[in-house]
Parts: C-alpha cells; structure tokens; sequence
C-alpha cells in the first residue's frame, strides 16, 4: 500500500492540470500522506472508494486509497481551505472523500446553501456569518438536511429569519450544541421559546436580542440547563429576573457576558453564587452601583475572568467588595472604570492566582501603581494603554516584580522613558508582546535594549516613535517577531527594514503606515526574507513602486495589502499582486491614481477570495467594475471619486455583485440611481454610504500630516 | 327551563323587593314612584318567563324610553316658553354622545336577539351579556337626567303653571336630577335622614336654580363620558382603597365616635363643593375658595383661603365615623355587626363597589368590571400582556411572581404570550388554552359553564351584581320596564313634554291591571 501512495505522489506530481493540487497538497502540508500511513491504523476501514474503483473499466489509479487514508490527509489540511477545493476536484473518489469529511460548512450566500448541504452531509457547523439574508426556509432546510449531525450554527451576521426558522432547526437538530443569534435585533421572545426546546445547547450567543426580555429568557434558562456559556450583552429587554432565573437555572455556566443589560447589584448578587462561573463580563452595566457592591458577602471562588470595564458608577469601595469575594481571579479588566488609586490596588493583594491586570483608559497613581507591584507577583499580562499618569516609576516598580510578563501594553503612555524600558527589557525577558506605540520619550538606547534583552518578542508595536535605522537594527535581534508596527516612524528607511527583513523571518504583519521613509529596496528585501508575510500596510509611502508590488507578489500568504496613497504604483503592480497572492481578501488601494481597469479585469480573473476593496481615485471606468463585480466574495466596496463611473454602469456592478454588505458611494450618486434598484440591493442585505466629501486629488506631503498630527496633540 | 336560568329573576324580584323596603323608607307612600315600584314589582314576579326572554324587552323598552330624539322633541316643546340659560350646541353634542352609546346598546341587544333560539345552553353568557347592557343603560340614564336637570327649572315654570298634575311627576324627576348632581349641598346629614319629601320640594327647586347657573360646566362634565360620576378623586381613591377594608382592624367601642350616613346621592355625586353665590359645584374645597375669590374681595383674605380644618385644629377632634346608606349591609349603621367606615372617600368607594353597578370594563380583557375609575386603572395596569402566566396554567400579577414560582418549580417555563408565538406548535396551544382557563378562573366568568362548580360561583357572582343594579338608584330606571315593543311611534305622537312618563306608567298600570 505504501507503494500506491509513492506512485500516486508520483502520479499527481506528473499528471498534467493537477500541479496546483500537488503544490497544494503538499508544498504546505509537510508530507501527510507517508506520515499518515505510518500510523498504525486502527480505525475501522471503510472500502468504499477501493470497491468502487473496481467496477470500473479504466482503472484510476486514485481510488486504491483507502478513504481512510483521504481523510487522513484532508485532515492536515484543516487549515488550508483552498488546497482542500482543489483536493475534492482530483478525482470522484476525492470528491466523495471531501464530502464526507468536511465538518465546516461556511457558505457565501444562502441561496445555494440547500445544494451545498445535499453534497456535504456530515456538517457540524454551519457558518451563515457571511450571508446577509437567510431566510427562513434556507432555516428549514438546514434543519431538514443535516438533522441530529448539526451542532453549530452562526447567525450572527444575518437577517432576514424568524422564529419559525429558528424553531425548525431546533426541533430537527436535537445534537445542537452552539447557537450563535447575536445582532438579531427583531427576534422576540417567541425565537427565544423557541430556542428552549433546544436541550443540549451549551453556548449561546443573543447579543443584541434587544427584543428578547425576561420571559424569552426565562424559557431559555429553563430549557437549555445544559448551557456553559450565555452572551446576553446589549440585550435590554432582561433585567435582573431574567438573569437570577438563569442563574438559578442553568447551573452548569461557566461563562456569562451581562454587558451593556439593566442588571443591577440585586441580579449580580444570584449571578456570582453559580457553582461553576469562571468568566463574567459585566462591561458598561450602568445599573451596578457601589451601594449594591457592598452588600455582596458571599465568595465567588470559581471565577477566573472578571471584565468591569466602562462602569461608571463603581467606584473604589464598591470595587473592592467586588474583588474581596473573587478571590480565584486570574484576569482583571478595569479599562475605563474608575481612578487606580493606593486604596483600590491594596485590594488586589487577596487575588493571589492574578495573573491579567487591565487598566486601559483608568487614570492611573504612582502609589496605585506600586501598590499593584506589591500585590502581584504573578502577572503575565498588563496593560496600561492608555492610562494617564503611568510615570518610570510606578511601571518600573511592577516590572521588576512580575518577571514572568509576558504581555505589555504602554500604548500612549508618553512619560515612559529608556528607564522604564530598562527596567522591562531586564526584569522581563520573557516578553512575547510589547505595545508602546507614542512612547515618544524611548530613545534608540530603549530600542537597543529591547533588541538585546526581548529574544522571545513576537509582537511588536513601536508606531509613532522616535525609531531610526539604528533602532530597527537593533530590534532585528528579536528573531521571533511575527507582527512589527512601525508606521509613523519619519526616520526609519530601507537600510533598517533590510535588517530585520533578514533577521526576523517569520514575520506575518508589517505595518509601515506613513513610513514615508520606506522604498523599493527595502519591500524587496521584506518579500523576500519574509515569505510568510501575510499583512501589510505601506500606505502614504509614496516612493513605493511596483517593483515592490512585484516582489511582495511572492509572498503567496498576502492576504490584506494596503497602498493607499502611493500613487508611484500601477496596474503592473496590482497585476503582479493578483497573479502571485490568490489568498488576497482585502485590497486598498485609494489614490493610486494609475490602477485602471486593466488592472481589475486581472484582479477579478485571479482574486477570487477578495472581500473588501477600496477604489476611490483610482482610473478605474464601469468596465473595471463590472469585472470586479464578478468576484462572488466580494462584500465591502469603497468607490469614491471613480471619473469614469457612470451611473448606469454603478447600477450593472451593484446588480451583478451579489454578496455586497457595505459600499461606500459619492451621494451624488443617489439620485441618478433608480430608487427601486438600491431598495432590491439594500434587500439583499448591502448597506450603503453615502459619503459627500470634496474631491481631493493632492496627496497632503508627510509635513503637512505631521504638523496636523502636533497640533492635534498640542 | 332548569333551575340556573330561573335564578336571575328570582335574585331581581328579591333586590327589587328590598328596593320598595328601602324606599318606602325615605319616601311617603303617596309618591308617584311607589306606583312604580309595584307595577314593576308586579310586573317581574308575575312574569314567568325565562331570563333570556326577558332581557332583550327590558332593553329594548328602556332603551327606546330613553332614546335620544325624544329627549330632542322635549327640547323643542320647551324652546320658545323656557328661560335661556342653557347651551343647546353642547346639549345636542351631548345628546349625539348618548345615542352613539344607545346604538352600542341596540347592536348588543340585537344580538342577544338573535342568540335567542339557543339560549338554553347558553344561559350564563346571556346573563353576561345581560348585566352588560344593564350597565351601559344605567350609565345613559343617569347622563339622561343629568343632562335634563339643566332643562327642569325652565320647565318647572310652565308644568307648574298649566298642570299641576303633571307636577307630581315632574317633582319626582326634579328630584333625581337633583340627586345625581345637586345632593351635595347639603354636605352630612346626620341621622336618620329625611330626603326626598314632597315637602322639600321647593328647597330642591332652589337647588336646581342654581345648578343651572352652572349648566354649562355640567354638560362639560357630561361630555366627559360619565367618567366624572366616580372619577372624582382618583388619587384620594387609591389612598383610601386601602382604608376601606383595613378598618376592620380599627375596632373603637360603639357610641365612642359620631356615626354620619350620607345619602347616596350625596355619595354618588360629582361635586361635593359648591358655591352659595353661584351655585358652581367642585370637586375639592379648595378649588372652592380659589373660585370664591371672583365673588368679592372678602374672600380674597388670607383667612378665607386658609384650609378651614386648620382653625378647628385647636378644638379636641370629634372622632367621627361614617355608615353606609345601604340598609342590610355590613357597613350600614343597623347591622348587628357593624363596622364603621374610616372617611367620605371610604364611603365613596366603599358605596361605588359594593352598591353600584360596575360600569367600567377593562377594555383589554373585556370581562373585568369596576365602579370606581381608579379599580380599573389598576387592573388594567396588569391586564392581558402584563399577564403573567406560567407553563403550567398559574397566572401571576406580577412578572417576579412568576419568575419565583418558576425558579422554584422543576420544569415550569414562563408562556410567551399568544400573539407572539402564532406559528409555533401545539404544546403553545395548550398553553393558551390554559392561559384562558386561568384568566376565567381569576374573574370569576366561565363561558362554558360546564362544571358545577363554575356555575355556582357564576350564580354568585350574578346575584351580587343584580343587587348592585337593582339598587334604588337604578330602580328609577327600571321602572319603565313594562313597555312590550318599541314604541318609537308613541313618542311621536305624544304631545306633553313628559308624556314619556306618563305613557310609561300608563303603560305600566295597565299591564300591572292585567295581571
């Protein structure tokens, strides 16, 4: 058998039109298939495809695999949803394999869902979050079709159904396990009855439900007592009956999200006595106040995650309280609660296991700060983005307690200087992320540090600092780095970027926002020392040409690209881009005034995968539109200032793209588009804005920006 | 005719029967309306037909008495010789009100009408429907003579003038009026009273002079959909719900306390202020002195807008308690058991739900009743989709009610009300169907009726109400009774301005005689 395998390797490599398929298959799954086979296997073999070659006269050579040897395989390529299309087009047997296999199912429109459901009968999840509209007889043939196997289903992102639907799905599909509602903002408390039925639910999602109230919910919490996991942010319907019900209900919670509802102290109260609750998120409940914090007596010692962030009305005493009965918390988030003062943090040293502190948007004390240093020895998480009042001194002194940091966010914390940054560099040298982007004080010495003593540094942001050439040559010692901001970095050039395109292989975003120093050399060297590259910015760095957009074409990953701005680069470059990137999905490409329709009947050829797309300025007239129009995926448009756009050839694009969510348009164009089209496209699902900005060919010089940029922080 | 559809007849012959008791009371046994009351006596016990035959005659018979174009032909009769002061744009917008509710009337009567082959099985609803269209009637005619008290003093001139044996009758509707917006001039009596004589008649003539200095202001009130007659103090009513039961705790030894017994038409008047300048009745003394200020500038002293029960304060206080006119009930001064009530307004309400009929229906569930305004907005606060029902059947007032009992039930799920959930399936269906059953069960009406159970407390409840409707107030309405069709074409032809009286005890004698 391993023989077979060998020669239909060999085979596929040979076999013209499956070179795709073979670079596919194995090119980025690192030999499954002698792997697989290696395994000694104990599964119950299933003949089908082997039998099935027999009968036929001309022997086809791939259906001696075993289909279990094809799942094997299809599953090391979980990750890799393209090489598994071009896998199920090898052959029948594939084909069937794939079918049969795949437990993921996440459809473009709802509308060919019913065939797509006949082919792929053993689907668990089904994903609708990219389908605006499902109605609710796409509902019920989901319900029909994949009965007790379905186990997921996400609606998050659609409209369009009712209870009717929502209630088939539930009475076919008994195994249901993950319900994802959120944003259905008409579903009323019959869909929430509905979803009662639904017996072994255990996550739950109806953020947003605003319709639903304490009855809906009560049916819920009645019904799904197997629940695990409720999200109920911004449902506003619910009080505290709801709620205590649920709590009293649904014993098995372990992770509840009250966000943004009217729960008071009274519903807190019953909530924190669930057994099993170890995550809560009690973001912007406005109707918690300190007074109803004081009375909590009982512990709430399985709770691990705590997130208060946005509540005004508590303050220090009622925090306290709060945090004195959760003593199991590992993960803090205060973000934009109240001021961290000396009395607040003193109460941080009951919670032993904390290991996440965040305190984004909070002003922020010395003391409060050395405080937190003497409480907590364990931290591997902190941020402090935003805080006003972090000082060298209180960061330091927390630094140098918790060695074991892994996270660090000291975005727009301006008073950091190098002294912070060698207290952090040599207490924490376990740092895997490091956000500091207007640190303005860090000098290059700061960045050296950070070069020397940060070998395990993956993420990286440093935009808006005073980075040079020097700095990034330094930071290339962080060897791990796979996300690197450098975006408002004047100073920096290629000879920097060529350092840690060199030293820093495995980098998969590079942001390089206004960069202005940034040319084709050092893209070139970035695409070439960074296959793996999968996102990046070079907005407003208008000496990139396309020689760059040539080279980053051989970073096969790219996913998102934005050039924004750079009006050097063309249609060549674009093309290039197409051609080498067939994972692209989002494209900017405003005010590059040379891409013109050439470009996008490419774009539409190869970009298949391409979901969001900025054109405005660019020469682009209908027939370029149209092309594009033909990229099934495409959902989020921005066509601005477009000269040759008419708009009968707006109106052919809108018609013949099929999946649009959002496009952005001149409001000139409102009127001259007949009124009965936007409402049928509008139908569907799509969102227009419309946007009356001037018209504005200049690009602002990076002078201009930046004198814009002090003025507004002065 | 089984024994249930007996039953109303016999409860109305019994409260009728204590009606002609309460009344020869108050009344010299010369006065014209105890003609009436033993001719409708007669007229309900000598009957023997069922309750279902009967009810769409009394209806009809009232109804036409009343209607609204014979009040318009008196006008007309009146119009040249009458003394003008009153307002015929507001009257007739009145009147167009009281014939828009007639017609409600008719359609229910009609369609009792036509229900009429299958009322044997259908007993209860009728008796429903019954007490219904008694109610919507007692309302008209208690706005009927209203809205006639600001023509009487006009016509008083010219019946007392041509015919004085036409007075008589017309004293005794000059009464009625007076009762429903005049009796509170005379604020307390105290026992026993001595209302309604022939010999007070000029008195209540007075009284009726100055009400129609205020005519104007009355048919206003009127306009208001009768929500005036017990509207009065909706706030106060709410404070005072309470008291009128909680007394019972209260138990000061008899004698040790001033017992006073309003009239019920004192109780059930509009206005319980009233200026001696003008005549003009309110509702609160102190919009009573804001009004006196216009009357000269004696009243304008702060003395005289100072709240009167201020300069009593220094006196020791007379406890003083109240009974209800009601003879036999609890509260009534003459029961062996008596019980006192606390306040006016607790006599108000007290006299409104107990004596009176329950004119007011929640317009969500249709079949919950109540006298006083305040009582319906209650309910109707948690009425229908404030209806809280759980799977099982249970209602509950309130949603943490609920949310209790189905914390604590294993299994129990609160029921989304129906009109959400159309489309879903049976077990939804049973749950309405329970849900109805429960909002039966809580108002105390079955329509089906099928347990015996249920029918008794319908019997109940049904006898209780006909206490409430045959109640003297009532009485004066039911007094016409006896008309057999719809005389439409004897109004027409009459020629006196109360030929409707005197046609309708004719009427009454005649078939009384035949009997």
């Amino acid at each position: 058998m391993a023989e077979t395998v060998g020669n239909l390797c060999r085979k596929m490599h040979g076999g013209e039109g499956f070179d795709t398929l073979t670079l596919d298959l194995f090119s980025r799954a690192p030999s499954p298939a002698p792997c697989s086979y290696s395994k000694p296997a104990k599964r119950p073999r299933v003949d089908g495809a082997v039998t099935m070659g027999k009968d036929e006269d001309r022997q086809n050579p791939f259906d001696f695999l075993s289909e279990e040897i094809l799942f094997l395989i299809l599953d090391s390529l979980e990750s890799e949803p393209l090489s598994k299309k071009s896998f199920s087009l090898v052959c029948r047997s594939f084909y069937t394999a794939e079918s049969c296999h795949r437990r993921e199912l996440t459809p473009l429109r709802s509308g060919l869902l019913p065939a797509a459901l006949a082919r792929y009968p053993s689907v668990e999840k089904v994903d609708l979050s990219l389908c605006p509209t499902v109605t609710d007889t796409v509902l019920f043939s989901v319900g029909n079709c994949l009965r007790s196997s379905l186990r997921s289903i996400d609606l998050s992102r659609s409209k369009g159904f009712s209870h009717a639907g929502i209630e088939s799905v539930v009475e076919n599909c008994a195994n249901l396990v993950e319900m994802n509602l959120s944003n259905a903002t008409d579903l009323s408390d019959a869909a929430a009855a509905a979803i009662g039925r639904a017996r072994n639910l255990e996550r739950l999602w109806l953020a947003r439900c605003k319709l639903v109230t304490d009855m809906g919910i009560g049916c819920i919490a009645v019904g799904c007592q197997k629940l695990k996991l409720l999200c109920l942010k911004w449902c506003l319907g619910i009080s505290d009956l709801g709620v205590a019900l649920v709590a009293v209900k649904c014993k098995q919670l372990r992770n509840l999200n009250l966000s943004f509802t009217l729960v008071t102290g009274a519903g807190l109260e019953v909530v924190l006595q669930l057994p099993y609750l170890e995550d809560l998120a009690l973001v912007g409940c406005l109707c918690i106040d300190d007074g109803s914090l004081l009375s909590l007596k009982q512990e709430c010692k399985s709770l691990q995650v705590l997130n208060l962030s946005n509540s005004q009305p508590i303050n220090h005493a009622g925090l306290s309280s709060l945090l004195n009965i959760t003593v199991g918390l590992r993960q803090l988030n205060m973000a934009y609660c109240c001021m961290v003062t000396h009395s607040l943090t003193s109460s941080f040293r009951k919670l032993a296991k904390l290991q996440s502190v965040k305190l984004d948007g909070c002003e922020v004390t010395t003391a409060g700060l050395k405080t937190i240093a003497n409480a907590c020895v364990s931290l591997t998480e902190l941020s402090l983005r935003k805080c006003s009042g972090v000082t060298d001194d209180g960061l330091s002194s927390i630094v140098m307690k918790n060695k074991g940091l892994t996270n660090l966010d000291i975005t727009c914390c301006g008073n950091i200087t190098d002294l912070s940054l060698a207290n952090i560099t040599s207490s924490c040298t376990s740092l895997i992320t490091l956000q500091m982007e207007s640190c303005t004080l860090v000098s290059k010495e700061g960045f050296r540090l950070i070069g020397q003593h940060c070998h395990l540094l993956e993420h990286l942001d440093l935009t808006d600092n005073e980075l040079d050439d020097e700095g990034l040559k330094a930071l290339s010692g962080c060897h791990k780095l796979s996300i690197l901001k450098i975006g408002i970095c004047f100073k920096i050039s290629d000879e920097g970027l060529i350092h840690i395109a060199k030293n820093c292989p495995k980098l998969r975003e590079l942001d390089l926002y206004r960069s202005a120093g940034i040319k084709d050399a050092g893209i070139r060297a970035i695409a070439h020392g960074c296959p793996q590259l999968q996102i990046t910015n070079l907005a407003y760095c208008t000496w990139i040409t396309d020689a760059s957009l040539r080279a980053l074409s051989k970073c096969s990953d790219l996913n998102t690209l934005e050039i924004r701005g750079c009006p050097q680069v063309s249609s060549a470059g674009v093309v290039a881009i197409a051609v080498g990137c067939p994972k692209l999905t989002k494209l900017d490409i405003k005010k590059c005034y040379y891409v013109n329709d050439g470009a996008m009947l490419i774009l539409a050829r190869f970009s298949r995968n391409l979901h969001q797309i900025n054109l405005s300025y660019c020469s682009i007239t209908n027939v370029g539109l149209l092309a594009l129009a033909s990229v099934g995926c495409l959902q989020n448009m921005t066509i601005l200032h477009l000269k040759g756009l008419t708009p009968n050839g707006l109106a052919a694009a809108l018609l013949a793209c099929g999946g649009l969510t959002k496009v952005k348009l001149n409001s000139s164009f409102k009127p001259l588009i007949p009124r009965p089209l936007l409402e049928h496209v509008e139908e569907r699902g799509c969102v227009f804005q419309w946007i009356d900005k001037p018209f504005q060919v200049e690009l602002e010089s990076s002078e201009i920006w930046t004198k814009q940029l002090e003025e507004m922080r002065a | 005719m089984d024994l249930k559809l007996r039953k109303p007849p016999e409860t109305s012959s019994r409260a009728s029967s204590t009606m002609v008791n309460d009344i020869s009371k108050n009344l010299k046994p010369d006065m014209p309306f105890i003609q009436f009351d033993s001719s409708s006596l007669g007229y309900s016990v000598g009957q023997d037909r069922s309750m279902s035959e009967v009810s769409p005659q009394v209806v009809n018979q009232s109804h036409c008495f009343y209607a609204p174009e014979r009040e318009t032909k008196i006008k007309n009769h009146l119009g040249p010789s009458s003394v003008i002061d009153w307002n015929p744009r507001l009257m007739l917008s009145n009147l167009s009100f009281l014939e828009q509710k007639i017609h409600q009337v008719q359609d229910i009567v009609r369609s009792i009408i036509s229900q009429e082959d299958h009322v044997v099985d259908r007993g209860n609803e009728l008796a429903a429907q019954q007490q219904l269209v008694t109610a919507d009637l007692t309302y008209i005619i208690i706005q009927l003579i209203s809205t006639a008290g600001t023509l009487l003093p006009n016509i008083k001139n010219t019946l007392l003038s041509t015919d004085p044996a036409v007075g008589q009758p017309s004293s005794a509707m000059g009464m009625n009026t007076n009762l429903s917006s005049c009796g509170g001039q005379k604020p307390i009596e105290i026992l026993p009273p001595e209302v309604a004589k022939s010999s007070e008649y000029d008195e209540l003539m007075k009284d009726f002079d100055a009400c129609v200095g205020e005519g104007d202001e009355l048919i206003k009130c009127l306009n208001n959909a009768g929500a005036e007659l017990s509207e009065s103090m909706p706030i106060d009513d709410h404070d005072a719900k309470d008291y009128d039961d909680g007394m019972d705790g209260e138990n000061l030894p008899p004698g040790s306390y001033e017992v006073l017994q309003l009239e019920k038409e004192e109780i059930l008047a509009p206005h319980t202020h009233f200026c001696l300048i003008c005549g003009k009745g309110f509702k609160r003394d102190a919009n009573l002195r804001m009004h006196m200020r216009g009357h000269g500038d004696e009243y304008k002293t702060p003395a005289a807008l100072a709240k009167p029960s201020k300069e009593a304060s220094s006196e020791p206080p007379i406890i003083r308690r109240y009974s209800c006119p009601f003879v036999g009930c609890k509260r009534n001064k003459e029961h062996k058991k008596f019980q006192p009530l606390k306040t006016i307004l607790c006599v108000k309400n007290h006299y409104k739900r107990s004596h009176c009929d329950k004119s007011y229906t929640c317009c969500r569930c249709k079949t919950k009743k109540f006298s006083v305004i305040a009582d319906l907005k209650t309910h109707e606060k948690h009425c229908g989709r404030d209806k809280w029902i759980c799977s099982c059947g249970t209602t509950f007032s309130r949603k943490d009610k609920l949310f209790g009992h189905v914390a604590l039930f294993q299994g129990h799920t609160p029921a989304i009300p129906m009109d959400d959930a159309k489309v879903s399936g049976a077990p939804d269906q049973v749950q309405a169907s329970e849900s109805t059953n429960g909002m039966a069960e809580h108002t105390g009406f079955n329509f089906t009726g099928n347990t015996p159970n249920d029918a008794q407390s319908l019997d109940i409840k049904g006898a209780d109400d006909c206490q409430g409707y045959f109640s003297p107030m009532n009485f004066d309405a039911c007094n016409f009774m006896g008309l057999d069709e719809f005389p439409r074409s004897v109004y027409e032809v009459s020629e006196s301005p109360f030929s409707f009286l005197s046609t309708g005890s004719f009427s009454f004698i005649q078939r009384h005689g035949e009997n």
